[in-house]
């Protein structure tokens, strides 16, 4: 095996336990915790594909930002382990078939896809991916990234006004 | 062998780490040295002095005495989490070393030719801020997992603030990147060097038409790396020692060695950025000063004699002697004609950073703690939108010049 397959198996494998154990585990920091480790190890199989800006902006972004306002607030609301219910009976009754269903579906399409993997494991075009990623964003679709944008603001001032009401 | 001639870059690479992480940790140890000396001068003490001569073995001793205390952990603590956040705190703040480039030279090792740095990431700025940005969980967890009081508040206040002023870190550098258009250290360094047309003088450093975003990333970056006067996470009159209040032994050393190596990452970012990184600020046609650093250590290793023979005695003096044998040996070295041009860039670099680190240790025996509502209406109403406004015009000049 070379040795970018076997980074790919050791951080995959890393992404679905830390996914596993976010799941399962009951603390909430340990949970952002295992949250944390499925980004980290996500930055790492960008990295293997050639994709480096992108790498770099998943661990600032979702390491670095969001996930630290989790732990953030965790640790603001001193969150206690969390209860295991059995309210919800629809979760009971239709969320197995579903997952098991998504799971068939996932696996059905990855063994049809072509072996090699196609358009993903092709080298990069020659150039800066940076430089291109960044004429997509700012040329082609800078009319969706601007109202997403503007999304995020109005989410912004949305959650300013709620928690301003109570003063 | 067959191994190693296999995979040339993994063997090259594995030996530049040992080696870096041994030079850090020596300098870790003697920027403690360093700090306390200077801090000792500024309020006219005199500093560690009974360890060896000078002190110079406080370093060891300390260690020593960190690694033979006892480890307590609070019956009440998350023990995983306890554990795991001094060691996340120290291995991130040393793998954001490695993406540091030391010297534009390259060495063989093996007979491999390689530059001066564990790995030349063409993305370098963007990663080393990738390490930073997961540098908060370190503290955050140790105050968190204590389950303690103080430990809790130091850990948010600490959270609060690193988020708040990577903000401005982060804006504050954009200003370079956009003048020199890479996010390379290499190519960052290779922007700046020459000097200005009009002024021959002067070096072509980013500092001087980035002197704002200078300032903003200096502050955000002692503001970064908890230090004096925004050392609020540990602040001893209201916090006993903030996030790691209930941490002892080595896992309290390794949050001390954690705030050292950030401090030394953070001051050799900005002479990358700011300052032409191993670049001599001399024009390129005076030849002699290659001769600078060999020149440079010999007469330090001449005071150190001088020193040795006149103000020491007895096992201060042989210790001393050694010392001095070690900079009178390496500045001969650097006198090597295969040698010199090597020495340059790393010479420089040390220098600069070194300067930076003198800094810190200035602002820490000069100002005061910021009060903790100060510090927040400090980097939010003022670094955040002077990096801002930085950024801004320095986005229309440069789209001005490129017309």
């Amino acid at each position: 095996m070379t040795l970018p397959l076997v980074l790919f198996f050791v951080f995959a494998g890393l992404a679905v336990i830390g996914a596993l154990l976010m799941i399962f585990l009951r603390e909430p920091i340990h949970s952002a915790l295992a949250l944390i480790l499925v980004m980290v190890a996500l930055a790492v199989l960008y990295l293997l594909l050639g994709a480096e800006f992108i790498a770099a902006v998943q661990i600032i972004v979702y390491a670095g930002a969001v996930m630290v306002l989790f732990v953030f607030v965790i640790m603001l609301l001193n969150a206690g382990e969390e209860e295991r219910t059995n309210i919800s009976k629809l979760a009971h009754y239709v969320g197995w078939p579903l997952g098991i269903f998504l799971t068939v579906e996932l696996v059905y399409w990855m063994l049809r896809a072509p072996v090699g993997g196609g358009a993903s494991t092709a080298p990069l075009a020659p150039g800066d991916p940076t430089r291109d990623l960044s004429m997509l964003l700012f040329k082609s679709y800078l009319f969706p990234f601007e109202i997403t944008s503007i999304l995020i603001l109005i989410a912004l001032i949305g959650a300013l006004v709620l928690a301003k009401r109570d003063s | 062998m067959e191994f190693v001639a296999q995979h040339p870059i993994l063997v090259v690479s594995l030996i530049k780490v040992v080696v870096l992480l041994f030079l850090l940790m020596t300098t870790l140890a003697y920027v403690t040295w360093f700090e306390r000396k200077v801090v000792a001068r500024i309020q006219s003490r005199i500093g560690p002095l009974y360890v060896g001569a000078h002190g110079l073995l406080q370093p060891l001793a300390d260690g020593v005495k960190f690694l033979f205390k006892e480890d307590v952990t609070p019956p009440a603590a998350d023990r995983f989490v306890y554990v795991l956040a001094p060691f996340l705190a120290l291995s991130l703040a040393m793998a954001s070393m490695a993406l540091i480039p030391f010297g534009p030279a390259t060495i063989n090792i093996l007979g491999v030719p390689t530059h001066l740095g564990v790995a030349n990431v063409s993305l370098g700025l963007l990663f080393l801020f990738a390490i930073t940005s997961i540098g908060v969980y370190g503290v955050a967890l140790a105050g968190w997992s204590s389950n303690s009081k103080y430990p809790l508040m130091g850990g948010l206040r600490s959270s609060a603030q690193m988020i708040s002023y990577e903000v401005s870190l982060t804006l504050s550098v954009v200003g370079v990147v956009l003048l020199s258009g890479t996010l390379n250290f290499n190519d960052l360094i290779a922007y700046q060097s020459g000097h200005w047309h009009y002024v021959r003088f002067l070096p072509h450093w980013n500092v001087i038409p980035q002197f704002v975003g200078f300032l903003c990333y200096f502050v955000a970056a002692i503001a970064e790396t908890n230090r004096v006067p925004f050392d609020l996470p540990e602040a001893e009159t209201e916090l006993v020692a903030g996030f790691h209040t209930e941490y002892s032994s080595f896992k309290f050393a390794m949050f001390f060695m954690a705030e050292y190596a950030n401090m030394i990452t953070v001051s050799c970012l900005a002479t990358i950025l700011f300052f032409g990184g191993w670049l001599s600020p001399f024009p390129e046609h005076w030849s002699w000063q290659l001769y600078i650093p060999g020149v440079g250590l010999l007469l330090g290793g001449i005071l150190l004699a001088y020193d040795t023979a006149m103000n020491q005695r007895g096992v201060a003096r042989i210790q001393l002697a050694v010392v001095t044998v070690g900079a009178l040996v390496i500045g001969a070295a650097c006198l090597i004609p295969a040698v010199m041009p090597i020495v340059q860039g790393p010479f420089w670099f040390l220098l600069k950073v070194g300067c930076f680190l003198f800094f810190y240790v200035w602002t820490r025996g000069t100002l005061p703690r910021f009060r903790y509502d100060q510090l927040m209406d400090f980097g939010w109403k003022f670094i955040l939108p002077v990096s801002l406004a930085n950024l801004v015009i320095t986005a229309f000049i440069v789209m001005v010049l490129n017309r």
